[in-house]
C-alpha cells in the first residue's frame, strides 16, 4: 500500500488520546479530561485570540472526550467559528463538530446556516458536499425550513458535479423524512425520476433511495419510475460482471444498485403494460437462475452480494403474489437455502419462507418442508434461528398438519430458550385454537401448555380456554374430567388451579357422579391447592366455593366452615375479606332458588375473535406496534381481559351489560366481583335487595354497580339545530358538546371503563386501556328502545390545536342497531405531545325518522399516557426541589365535595395512573405521587401532591392540591382534571 | 439503516454514526443495550438478529465489531456488505488498517463513512469514487508523516 497522508497530524491531539489510552482506572481518565477540559477552557476565555490551528485542535479534542461518552457544554461556538475558514480542514473539523453535537441554540443555528449557505453557493463541489453531509448529519428542522427549497434545485441543475448530486440527493431524503411537510417536489419530480437514467452509477444509487421513499408517500406522481427502473434492473442484470468496473463487487454486477432497484418496484403492483411486465418477469427468472450457476469466486461477499440481490428478487415475487410459477421457484430455492452451511441463509430461508407459507400459490410448496423446519427447531444451535423456524412453523401450519407442528412446538418448549417462550406459548395456544377439530385436543393441548410452561401462560390464554370450555357443552364434560386430573399432581401451577377452580365451579356436576371425584373430593382438592396461591386466585377459588355450594348443596357445610374461618372472614385482604363475608352470609340467608338463580352456570360468551392474537402481537416489543397495525389487530369484543389494565371497574361495564341484551364486555368479573354480577341480567338488582335485607353496608363490588343504577337520566339529546331542518354537514363542522359532557368527562378522569352516556334512547358504555403513549378505546352503543336505529354514524374530531397533540383514528361503525342491540366501535389513539382539550364524539342516527344528533366530550385526558414511577422518600424531594420554577407549579385550594375517605382517595390517585408513594410524606395524611406522562414527542415527569385538612376554618373540609411538572400546560390540566376528583 | 456502531471486543464504543434523530440518553443506552448483546454471541452464530423493531446485522473483524441496525424491509445481506465494503474503504485508505487507526483517526473514519453513507442510505458504492474524493480533501490540507502503528491488521487480503 502507498503510504497516505493521514491529513494535518494534530500532533497535541495525538499526544492526547495517547495519554487517555494509557489511563489505568476510569477515575485517572476522568481526571485527565477535566484538565484537559479545564485547558481548553482558558485558552477558549483567553485574551489571546486562537488561531485557525488552534481552535480546530482544541475543538477536535473537545469531540473526542464526547465521543468517548462524556457531557460538553461549550466550544459550539469555536465550531461554528471554523465553518467560515477558508481552511479546508479547518472547515471540515467544524462541521463534524457540528454533526455530532447538535445544539439547539437559536443564535448558533443561525450562524450555521449561514455558514452553509455560503458552502452551498461557493460553486466549489468539495465545499458544497461538506454543507451537504452536515444538512443530512443534522437533518433538524431547522434545516429543512432552510434548505429545502434550494436543494432540489441542485439536484436536478445540469452543471452540477455528480459527487454534488449524490450528496444533494440524500440530503433530501433526510429532510423529507423529518419535515415532509417542507420538502416540495412539485415542480421536479419529472427531472427526480429521470435521474434512474443518470449516466453516472453513483448519481442512480443515491438517487433511487430517495425515489422510493418519495413514491411510498406519493405512489401515483412518482409511477414513471416504475418502467424506469425495470429497464435499468434489465441492462445490469443481463451485464457481464466486468461492464460495469468498478460498480462490480467480487463478480456481481453493481449489487446495491440492484436490490435498491427491486426494492423499489415492491412501491408498485405490478406492471400494466405487458412488455414492462414481460421484461422484469425476463429479469426475476434469470435472477433465480444465476442462483443455480456454479459460484464465479468462493469469497463469501460474492455469495452474500449474489444472494441479496436474489432475496430482494423473492420479495417482489412475493409482493405482486401474482406468478405461480416464479413463487414455486423462490420456494424450492428457499428450500435448497434451508440445509445450507452458512447460518445466514438458513436464517434468511426460513424468514423469507414464512412471507410465501401465506401465499396460496406457494402454501402447499411451503408445507413439503415441514421436516426440515422441524429438524431446524430441534439442532439449530443459535437462539435467533430456531425462532424464525418457530415463526416459520407457526406460518405454515393449517389443518392438515397442526396436530404435528402443535406436537413438536410443545415439545419444543419444554428445553426452549426464556427469551422465546412467552411468544412460543401464545403461538401454540392460537394454532391449538385454530385448528381443533376436536375440543377435547384443544384443552389438552392448552392444559399442557400450563404444565409445561406454566410462568410464560398469560391471562389471555387461560381466560381463553375457559371461555372456549363454557361455550361448548361437548367438551365440558372433559375439560372438568381432565383438569381434575391435572390438579392431582402433587406441583401444580397456580394457573392450573385458576382453570381448575373455574371450572370445576362451573362443570364439577359432570363428574361428580364418580365417587373418585365426588364433590367433596373436588373440594378438598382444589383448597388443598389455595393455601400457595396467590390473592387473586384465592379469590376465584372462593368463587368457586360459592358455586360448589349450589351444585352441590351437601358440601354447604364444610365450605360455610372454611368461609367462617379467621383466616377467611378476617383476611387482611379486602377482597378476600369481602368476598368471603359475603358469600357467607349470601349461602345462609338465600333461599335454593335465590342461589339457584345468582350462581347460575355463566351464559355462553358471545362468539368473538382471540384476544391472543393482539398479545402475540404487541409481543413484539414495547413501543413496536404503531396505531396503524392496533388498529388492523384483531377486534376483540371486550377483551376477555379483567376489565382495564389499570382502574379495575369492569364491573361497571358488566352492570351495564345487564341493562343491555347482548353482553359484548362482558368479563370474567374476577378483579371486581365474584362471576355471578354477570351471571343473569337481574343478578345486579337482586344482591343489592338480599344485602340491604341483611343490613350489610353496601360496600366494595356492589358500590361498583351505581353508575347504571344512578345513570343521569338526562334529556333527550337533540342537536343545536334541532332535527331534520339541519343538514348533517353543517351540524359536523361546528359540533358544540352537551353541557353536561364537561362532567361526564370528569368521571372518567380516574377510572377507564363504566357508562359514558345514556338517555332514554341510547347508553354509550366505555372500555379503555393505555400502554406507554398509546390508547385504545372501545365504545359499546345500547338501542334501548325496541325500533332500530338507522344511518347511525360517528365521528371524532379534534378541535383546533388538539389536532396536532393527538392522533386518533376511529373504525367506522355499523349504520343500522336493532332495537335492544349492541355495537361496538374501537377508537385507537396515539399521544404525540402533551395536550388540554379533549376530542369531540358526535353521534348521529334516525329514530323513528328524527335525527338524532349530539356530541359529548371523549374522556381522553393527559393522565391516560401516565407511567406511574415508583421512587424513594430523598429522590421524591429532590425532583420536587428541581421542579421549582414558579411555571411548574399549578396548585389549588379547593373544598371536598365528597366525603374525605382515605381509602376511595387512594384508589381514585390510583386510577389517575401515576404511582402513589407511601411514606414518603412526613405528614401521613397527605398523598403523593409521581409518574411520567408518555408522549410521541417527549416524556413529561410529574409529581403532585394532596394535602387533605379535615378541620379547616370554616368547617368545610378542604384539599390543597399542588402539581409540578417539568411542562406548564402538564401542571396547569393535571391540577384542572384533579380538582374535580374529590 | 438508522445507526452504526463500531465497538472493541472490550466494548468500547470507537465509532457511533445515528441516521434517526435520537437524545444522548437514548444512544448511550442503545448502545449499551447493544454491545452486550452482541458480545455474548458466539462467533458462528449468525450475522442478523431481532432486536426491539429493528434488525441487528453485524460482524467482526479482528478486534472490531461492526454493527448496523436496519428496518424491517431492509436487506440483511447487502448491509453485510455496506459493512465489508467500509472495512475495504479503511482499510485501502490506512493501508491494512487497524483498531488504533481508528482511535487516532477518528475523524478521518467518519469523514470516510459520510462519502460512502449518507443520511443512512449508500450514496457512492465505487471503492474508487469513494478514495478519489478523500484524497482530493487531503490534498487541500498540509502533508504529515502518518502515525506509526503496531497493532494487528484488521483486514487481511487473502
Amino acid at each position: 500500500m502507498p503510504a497516505v497522508s493521514k491529513g494535518d497530524g494534530m500532533r497535541g491531539l495525538a499526544v492526547f488520546i495517547s495519554d487517555i489510552r494509557n489511563c489505568k482506572s476510569k477515575e485517572a481518565e476522568i481526571k485527565r479530561i477535566n484538565k484537559e477540559l479545564a485547558n481548553i477552557r482558558s485558552k477558549f476565555k483567553g485574551d489571546k485570540a486562537l488561531d485557525g490551528y488552534s481552535k480546530k485542535k482544541y475543538v477536535c479534542k473537545l469531540l473526542f472526550i464526547f465521543l468517548l461518552g462524556h457531557d460538553i457544554d461549550f466550544g459550539h461556538m469555536e465550531a461554528v467559528n471554523l465553518l467560515s475558514s477558508n481552511k479546508y480542514t479547518e472547515k471540515q473539523i467544524g462541521y463534524l463538530f457540528i454533526s455530532v453535537l447538535v445544539n439547539s441554540n437559536s443564535e448558533l443555528i443561525r450562524l450555521i446556516n449561514n455558514a452553509i449557505k455560503n458552502d452551498l453557493s461557493s460553486r466549489n463541489p468539495t465545499f458544497m458536499c461538506l454543507a451537504l453531509h452536515c444538512i443530512a448529519n443534522v437533518g433538524s428542522r431547522e434545516m429543512a425550513e432552510a434548505f429545502a427549497g434550494e436543494i432540489p434545485r441542485i439536484l436536478v441543475a445540469g452543471d452540477t458535479m455528480d459527487s454534488v448530486k449524490q450528496s444533494a440527493a440524500l440530503c433530501l431524503l433526510r429532510l423529507y423524512k423529518t419535515s415532509p411537510d417542507l420538502v416540495l417536489m412539485g415542480e421536479w419530480t419529472s427531472r427526480v425520476v429521470h435521474l434512474l437514467n443518470d449516466q453516472h452509477m453513483g448519481v442512480v444509487t443515491a438517487a433511487i433511495s430517495l425515489i422510493t421513499c418519495l413514491s411510498q408517500k406519493n405512489p401515483d406522481e412518482f409511477k414513471t419510475c416504475v418502467s424506469l427502473a425495470v429497464s435499468r434492473l434489465s441492462r445490469i442484470v443481463s451485464s457481464a460482471s466486468t461492464d460495469l468496473q468498478d460498480y462490480t463487487y467480487y463478480f456481481v454486477p453493481a449489487p446495491w444498485l440492484s436490490c435498491k432497484l427491486l426494492r423499489l418496484l415492491q412501491c408498485y403492483p405490478p406492471p400494466e403494460d405487458g412488455a414492462v411486465k414481460g421484461r422484469l418477469v425476463e429479469c426475476l427468472e434469470t435472477i433465480l437462475n444465476k442462483a443455480q450457476e456454479p459460484p464465479k469466486s468462493k469469497k463469501v461477499q460474492h455469495s452474500n452480494a449474489k444472494n441479496a440481490i436474489l432475496f430482494e428478487a423473492i420479495s417482489l415475487i412475493i409482493h405482486y403474489d401474482s406468478e405461480p410459477n416464479l413463487l414455486v421457484r423462490a420456494c424450492n430455492q428457499l428450500g435448497q437455502f434451508l440445509q445450507h452451511r452458512e447460518t445466514n441463509l438458513r436464517y434468511l430461508a426460513l424468514e423469507s419462507m414464512c412471507t410465501l407459507a401465506s401465499s396460496e400459490f406457494s402454501h402447499e410448496a411451503v408445507k413439503t418442508h415441514i421436516e426440515t423446519v422441524i429438524n431446524a427447531l430441534k439442532t439449530e444451535r443459535d437462539v435467533s434461528v430456531r425462532q424464525r423456524a418457530a415463526d416459520l412453523l407457526y406460518a405454515m401450519c393449517d389443518r392438515s398438519n397442526a396436530k404435528q407442528i402443535v406436537a413438536e412446538m410443545l415439545s419444543y418448549l419444554e428445553t426452549a430458550d426464556y427469551s422465546i417462550r412467552e411468544e412460543m406459548v401464545l403461538k401454540v395456544a392460537i394454532l391449538a385454537e385454530k385448528y381443533a377439530v376436536d375440543y377435547s385436543w384443544y384443552v389438552d393441548t392448552i392444559l399442557n401448555l400450563i404444565r409445561i410452561a406454566g410462568d410464560y401462560v398469560s391471562e389471555e390464554v387461560w381466560y381463553r380456554v375457559i371461555q372456549i370450555v363454557i361455550n361448548r357443552d361437548d367438551v365440558q364434560g372433559y375439560a372438568a374430567k381432565t383438569v381434575f386430573e391435572a390438579l392431582q399432581a402433587p406441583a401444580c401451577h397456580e394457573n392450573m388451579v385458576k382453570v381448575g377452580g373455574y371450572i370445576l365451579g362451573e362443570f364439577g356436576n359432570l363428574i361428580a357422579g364418580d365417587p373418585r371425584s365426588s364433590p367433596l373430593v373436588q373440594f378438598n382438592l382444589l383448597h388443598s391447592k389455595f393455601h400457595l396461591c396467590s390473592v387473586p386466585t384465592r379469590a376465584l377459588l372462593l368463587s368457586a366455593y360459592i358455586k360448589f355450594i349450589n351444585l352441590f348443596p351437601e358440601t354447604k357445610s364444610t365450605i360455610q366452615e372454611v368461609l367462617r374461618s379467621d383466616s377467611q372472614i378476617r383476611n387482611s385482604d379486602v377482597e378476600l375479606q369481602q368476598r368471603a363475608v359475603e358469600y357467607l352470609k349470601l349461602s345462609s340467608i338465600a333461599s335454593t332458588d335465590v342461589l339457584a338463580t345468582v350462581l347460575e352456570e355463566m351464559p355462553p360468551f358471545p362468539e368473538r375473535e382471540s384476544s391472543i392474537l393482539a398479545k402475540l402481537k404487541k409481543k413484539k416489543g414495547p413501543g413496536a406496534v404503531s396505531v396503524n397495525e392496533l388498529e388492523e389487530g384483531k377486534r376483540e369484543g371486550g377483551e376477555l381481559n379483567g376489565g382495564g389494565e389499570r382502574g379495575g371497574d369492569s364491573s361497571a361495564i358488566a352492570a351495564s351489560n345487564a341493562s343491555t341484551p347482548s353482553p359484548s364486555a362482558d368479563l370474567l368479573g374476577l378483579r371486581a366481583g365474584p362471576p355471578v354480577t354477570a351471571a343473569a341480567p337481574s343478578a345486579g338488582s337482586l344482591l343489592v335487595d338480599v344485602f340491604s335485607e341483611a343490613g350489610i353496608n353496601d360496600d366494595g363490588f356492589l358500590r361498583d354497580l351505581e353508575p347504571t343504577t344512578e345513570s343521569s337520566d338526562s334529556l333527550l339529546a337533540e342537536g343545536p339545530g334541532d332535527s331534520d331542518s339541519a343538514p348533517p354537514s353543517v351540524v359536523s363542522e361546528d359540533p358544540t358538546p352537551l353541557p353536561e359532557s364537561d362532567e361526564l368527562l370528569n368521571k372518567f378522569v380516574c377510572k377507564n371503563n363504566g357508562v359514558l352516556f345514556e338517555n332514554q334512547l341510547l347508553q354509550i358504555g366505555i372500555k379503555s386501556e393505555y400502554r406507554q403513549n398509546l390508547g385504545r378505546i372501545y365504545l359499546f352503543y345500547g338501542n334501548k328502545t325496541s325500533v332500530q336505529f338507522v344511518t347511525f354514524t360517528t365521528t371524532v374530531t379534534c378541535p383546533g390545536e388538539l389536532q396536532s397533540q393527538l392522533n386518533v383514528q376511529s373504525k367506522p361503525v355499523e349504520p343500522l342497531i336493532e332495537g335492544g342491540a349492541q355495537v361496538q366501535q374501537v377508537i385507537n389513539i396515539e399521544c404525540l405531545t402533551d395536550f388540554s382539550d379533549a376530542p369531540l364524539l358526535n353521534i348521529k342516527f334516525r329514530y323513528g325518522g328524527a335525527l338524532q344528533n349530539l356530541t359529548l366530550k371523549l374522556p381522553v385526558t393527559i393522565n391516560k399516557f401516565f407511567q406511574p414511577t415508583e421512587m424513594a422518600s430523598h429522590d421524591f424531594f429532590q425532583r420536587w426541589k428541581q421542579l421549582s420554577q414558579p411555571q411548574q407549579e399549578a396548585q389549588k385550594i379547593f373544598k371536598a365535595s365528597h366525603a374525605m375517605d382515605t381509602e376511595v382517595l387512594k384508589a381514585k390517585l390510583l386510577g389517575l395512573g401515576m404511582a402513589l408513594l407511601e411514606n414518603v410524606d412526613p405528614n401521613p395524611e397527605n398523598f403523593v405521587c409521581a409518574g411520567v406522562i408518555q408522549s410521541k414527542a417527549q416524556q413529561v415527569g410529574s409529581l403532585l401532591r394532596l394535602e387533605p385538612n379535615a378541620q379547616a376554618q370554616s368547617g368545610e373540609q378542604m384539599y390543597r392540591l399542588t402539581v409540578r411538572s417539568s411542562k406548564d400546560t402538564v401542571s396547569k390540566r393535571l391540577c384542572e382534571l384533579l380538582a374535580e376528583q374529590f | 439503516m438508522q445507526f452504526m456502531l463500531l465497538f472493541s471486543r472490550q466494548g468500547k464504543l470507537r465509532l457511533q454514526k445515528w441516521y434517526v434523530p435520537l437524545s444522548d440518553k437514548e444512544k448511550k443506552k442503545i448502545t449499551r443495550e447493544l454491545v452486550q448483546t452482541v458480545l455474548a454471541r458466539k462467533p458462528k452464530m449468525c450475522s442478523f438478529l431481532e432486536w426491539r423493531d429493528l434488525k441487528i446485522v453485524y460482524k467482526r473483524y479482528a478486534s472490531l465489531y461492526f454493527c448496523c441496525a436496519i428496518e424491517d424491509q431492509d436487506n440483511e445481506l447487502i448491509t453485510l456488505e455496506i459493512i465489508h465494503r467500509y472495512v475495504e474503504l479503511l482499510d485501502k485508505y490506512f493501508g491494512s488498517v487497524c483498531e488504533l487507526d481508528i482511535i487516532f483517526n477518528f475523524e478521518k473514519a467518519y469523514f470516510i463513512l459520510d462519502e460512502f453513507l449518507l443520511g443512512g442510505e449508500a450514496q457512492e458504492t465505487s471503492k474508487k469514487n469513494v478514495l478519489k474524493a478523500i484524497e482530493q480533501a487531503d490534498l487541500l490540507q498540509e502533508v504529515s508523516p502518518a502515525l506509526a502503528k503496531q497493532n494487528v491488521p484488521l483486514f487481511v487480503t487473502v
